[in-house]
């Protein structure tokens, strides 16, 4: 339940983002929506599909197919010294194996491009 | 109601927002705590745009394109968030973003709290404001108020987390002077708030001991993003099966940097060493206050 009350709320900033680009870009109709997802973003993909879907109905994004993309996490490696890419928080690094990676992003939840009419 | 934009709050109750107004004593003009982007944010929820319900186009039959976005939907909560940050920065105030499991005892400790550092006699003489996210009642701002401090309740309805809009018109409608100590209780839940950034100072996660010492790992993302871990309700340590050290070794696991300081609001245990830590990160705040707002940030 607290899931779906969270991915309303963020359904509601998606539908947002893409009516100010309809404004923007003088769209009528949105077919589908690339949606990047971070690893740690705390978000479950079927509530927010079901968020979109009740919010859109009516809008430039009503039908609109949403692809949600999962683009992991990033965190930084001492060992190596360098940005890694992981899937999870307590992941090792996939380079080194070293296992006290610090988080650097993953929460991201970015629209990526939209296709439309 | 906003003042900037006259924007009504959708789903949200901000208690008093109209009736309250500001200035009781502290004067001045509106605080502006959050800039509006107007118009590209709106506060309707939902915007009708265009002819309405699909079937308008024909799909398959239309060109097709691709627009380009690139952008994150929480960078509007980051841009009312920044504005908050400099709001409270520029006029002195810690702000502390108060988060914790439901009944993890956050009402209680910020009660007391305020009631031994605002004594003028023996205590520090501190003015507090207190923003209330917890749900549906307004019993938590009211136990707050009799302490003699000001609150404000936001009622987030269904909502599972504060969002830094609503704190911005909260700050509006509580009007603190400036160098108060601001505390914002967030609806309790351990999960979304950590993605919201209010335009706190610091986080401080609650964690009660009734709750096992297994927390942190359990809910990685909350303790990764606060700076303080109050471990509460100590008084009940001889009675659970809860181990201090394992706790705070899984909380350095997913924040090595983070504080614990463990306090009971019942016996008063623990408390001196919290104030120290309120006392100091005042001081670090009203030190780092600029006479200008700072330049425009990137949101
Ligand atoms: N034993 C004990 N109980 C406490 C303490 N602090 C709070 N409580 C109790 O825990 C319950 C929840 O407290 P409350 O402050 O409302 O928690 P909140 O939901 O986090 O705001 C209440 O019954 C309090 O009396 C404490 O330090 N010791
Ligand atoms: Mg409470
Ligand atoms: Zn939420
Ligand atoms: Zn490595
Ligand atoms: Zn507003």
């Amino acid at each position: 339940m607290r899931l779906v009350v969270h991915e309303m709320a963020l359904s509601a900033s998606l539908l947002r983002v893409i009516e100010d680009s309809a404004a923007r870009e003088g769209f009528r109709a949105v077919r589908t929506v690339w949606l990047e997802i971070g690893a740690l973003a705390a978000v479950e993909p079927e509530a927010l599909r079901f968020g979109f879907e009740v919010l859109s109905r009516g809008t430039v994004a009503d039908g609109a197919t949403l692809r949600i993309v999962d683009v992991g996490a990033s965190a930084w490696c001492e060992a190596c010294a360098r940005t890694v890419t992981v899937s999870a928080r307590f992941d090792a690094c996939p380079l080194c194996g070293t296992d006290a990676l610090r988080p650097t992003g993953g929460r991201e939840i970015r629209v990526r491009e939209l296709e439309v009419t | 109601m906003c003042s900037v934009c006259g924007c009504g709050e959708g789903e949200v109750r901000i208690e008093g927002d109209t009736a309250h107004g500001r200035g009781d004593g502290h004067g001045g003009a509106a605080p502006h705590a959050h800039t509006h982007h107007h118009p590209s944010i709106r506060h309707d929820g939902l915007h009708h745009w265009g002819e309405g319900p699909a079937g308008a186009h024909a799909p398959g039959l239309e060109q097709t394109r691709m627009v380009r976005i690139e952008q994150d939907i929480l960078a509007e909560n980051a841009a009312h968030a920044s504005a908050n940050r400099r709001y409270l920065e520029h006029r002195g105030l810690l702000a502390l973003n108060v988060v914790s499991s439901p009944g993890s005892g956050k009402t209680t400790l910020l009660a007391r709290t305020i009631t031994d550092l605002s004594r003028t006699s023996d205590g520090d003489g501190l003015r507090f404001a207190v923003i209330e996210g917890d749900q549906q009642t307004t019993h938590d701002a009211e136990r707050i108020r009799a302490t003699g401090a000001a609150a404000i309740q936001i009622n987030t309805g269904k909502g599972c987390h504060l969002d830094a809009h609503m704190v911005g018109h909260a700050l509006e409608s509580l009007a603190p002077a400036d160098g108060d100590v601001v505390l914002i209780e967030n609806v309790g839940n351990l999960v979304c708030p950590a993605a919201f950034d209010l335009g706190e100072a610091h986080k401080v996660v609650v964690l009660s001991v009734t709750e096992g010492d297994d927390k942190p790992l359990k809910y990685p993302d909350m303790f990764h993003v606060s700076d303080l871990m109050l471990l509460a309700k100590t008084d009940l340590l001889p009675y659970v099966d809860f181990d201090v050290e394992r706790c705070l070794a899984n909380a350095r696991r997913v924040n090595p940097r983070i504080k614990m300081l463990a306090v009971s609001a019942k016996t008063g245990e623990g408390l001196p060493g919290w104030y120290a830590w309120l006392r100091a990160t005042r001081a670090q705040v009203l030190a780092g206050r600029e006479p200008t707002p700072a330049p425009a940030e990137r949101s």
